[in-house]
């Protein structure tokens, strides 16, 4: 697919597969946007880390603002994915949640075997 | 001896969506073996997102994707013995088994072969110099950030554009360490373009292209390397030299399928893939083992590697009920400008999904499927590139007796 740019111009695009082709180009001529994917410190844990991803993307030019705040919460295991850790960062529609499970390291020799199942 | 209808070795994304489907198939007497501590495989490590998209129509991160598998096999009541190594496969379908409460056979109707892949390593692609600390695959860089909170250096080089090179040089930037450049070898990327943009163009990370290492330098660490430019036939142009002062190089120069088992079960394996040679059911040269993921031919995208499985587990529930399976007579080759296609053989009584590579970086081209120079499958694409992995549907009414099937790239 193809896009036209100018100083203040709307841009032209052309040749989306689809209704979302033409929007992600939209906004990554206008205003791209990001996830970021890092991992937070978790005290007590089989990990030393549980593994952090925002629910929405954020103006790419915010990513290093946005791991500064991820950089400051601390957690203590057991932890679940899906637990929100930030709700709206930064003022942003976005909320930073836990996308792994991660449980008490004093758990870790019984978890392991899972009794049987997966 | 311990008997399971089927046994399948690795618990990563494409052994827990085979057991899925195999229970949704009806076969129940199902055992994953899985040499970690949890059931996953990569996916534990690679937090970042991207995954699902063919799936489950959203972006999740690795462990999400795996987790969905998990929790339904879990819910399924699938067993899965962790923290146990297969150390052998016999063609007549014996596994050996050891963890620390001893080492045992089963005998299985079924073997599913779902041990995905390795990297290559500096001593596979053989970079001279010194030998000092500080030099890591991507995988062992990621595994090292992402799940054991270690930092690989401060100052990097990565050599090789494959897709964990590229997220490594994000991860590692994310975390204050500066990535000087992504040197490739071969004069095109070899990740996907969405990894380009979002991992190098938006952290101002040069990609050079045709460039390699030539030489590592350091005692006890890592100084610094050289980097050549190459010429058209990848040899190092003299005088193009330039030194980069760096703690740390990361490796991202493919993967190979881990087949070490599938050998010593006498499973035939492709030179080009690395990886078994399978018919449409995914079985290999030896009737009742079969093979799925990228212990068969390295995938760019999760998704396809579940769909994979999936289809294998189909197969090898038929084979589990039945003892065998149609016969695969009709060959399968590579054509002008592809690399390599995925099965090698198929029956010609049901409709088929090729899977493919091609060779170079095309544009408006078609992938075509020929039987005996007739045209029977077409596929036009504007750009076809070897980062990504093309599938091709061939219905059976289009093939026509045993005569070979050839697929080609055209323009």
């Amino acid at each position: 697919m193809t896009a036209e740019t100018g100083e203040g111009k709307i841009p032209v695009i052309e040749g989306a597969g689809c209704p979302r082709g033409n929007d992600y180009v939209r906004q990554e001529l206008t205003a791209p946007r990001r996830n970021i994917a890092t991992s937070v410190l978790v005290e007590g844990g089989e990990l030393p880390l549980a593994s952090v991803r925002l629910t929405s993307p954020i103006p790419r030019e915010m990513i290093g603002q946005a791991m500064e705040e991820i950089r400051k919460v601390h957690i203590k295991a057991p932890v679940a994915a899906g637990t929100v850790v930030i709700k709206g960062l930064m003022g942003y529609d976005s909320d930073v949640i836990i996308t792994k499970d991660v449980g008490r390291g004093e758990d870790a020799e019984r978890n392991k075997g899972m009794s049987g199942a997966v | 001896m311990e008997t399971r209808d089927v046994v399948i070795v690795g618990g990563g994304p494409a052994g827990l969506a085979a057991a899925v489907e195999l229970y949704k198939q009806g076969i129940r007497d199902i055992l994953i073996v899985e040499r970690e501590k949890h059931p996953g495989g990569i996916l534990r490590q690679c937090i970042h997102d991207g995954f699902g998209l063919a799936c489950f129509h959203t972006t999740l991160s690795g462990p999400e994707y795996a987790a969905r598998f998990i929790q339904e096999a879990k819910t399924m009541g699938i067993p899965c013995e962790t923290d146990t190594t297969v150390l052998h496969i016999s063609g007549d379908k014996q596994v050996t088994v050891v963890n620390e409460k001893g080492i045992r056979q089963i005998q299985a109707k079924a073997v599913i072969l779902t041990m995905g892949c390795r990297e290559r390593t500096r001593g596979a692609v053989g970079i001279p110099g010194e030998r000092p600390a500080g030099v890591f695959t991507a995988g062992v860089a990621q595994a090292y950030m992402n799940l054991y909170n270690r930092m690989p250096g401060r100052e990097a080089v990565i050599l090789g554009s494959g897709d964990i090179g590229m997220i490594m040089a994000r991860r590692l930037t994310l975390e204050g360490a500066h990535v000087q450049a992504v040197l490739e070898i071969q004069p095109f990327p070899g990740g996907l373009p969405r990894n380009i943009e979002q991992c190098l163009n938006d952290y101002g990370i040069p990609l050079c292209l045709s460039h390699t290492v030539t030489d590592i330098h350091g005692d006890a660490r890592l100084t610094g390397v050289t980097v050549c430019k190459v010429d058209e036939n990848l040899r190092p142009i003299p005088g193009t030299e330039r030194e980069y002062a760096c703690d740390t190089l990361i490796l991202s120069v493919g993967l190979l399928p881990e087949n070490e088992l599938s050998l010593e079960a006498g499973v035939e394996v492709d030179a080009r893939t690395k990886g078994a040679v399978v018919d449409e059911y995914f079985q290999t040269s030896v009737p009742g083992i079969f093979a799925a993921g990228n212990v068969l031919h390295v995938h760019d995208l999760v998704d396809f590697v579940s769909i994979e499985a999936e289809e294998l587990a189909r197969g090898a529930a038929e084979y589990v009920r039945e003892g065998r399976l149609r016969e695969c007579g009709i060959e399968l080759g590579a054509g002008a400008h592809v690399g390599y296609t995925v099965p090698r053989r198929i029956s010609g009584g049901r409709d088929v999904t090729l899977s493919l590579r091609v060779k170079g970086e095309l544009q408006n081209c078609s992938i075509v499927v020929r039987q005996d120079k007739r045209e029977i499958a077409r596929k036009n694409m504007k750009r076809a590139i070897p980062a990504e992995m093309i599938r091709i549907p061939v219905k059976a009414e289009t093939v026509k007796g045993n005569g070979k099937l050839e697929v080609s790239a055209e323009w």
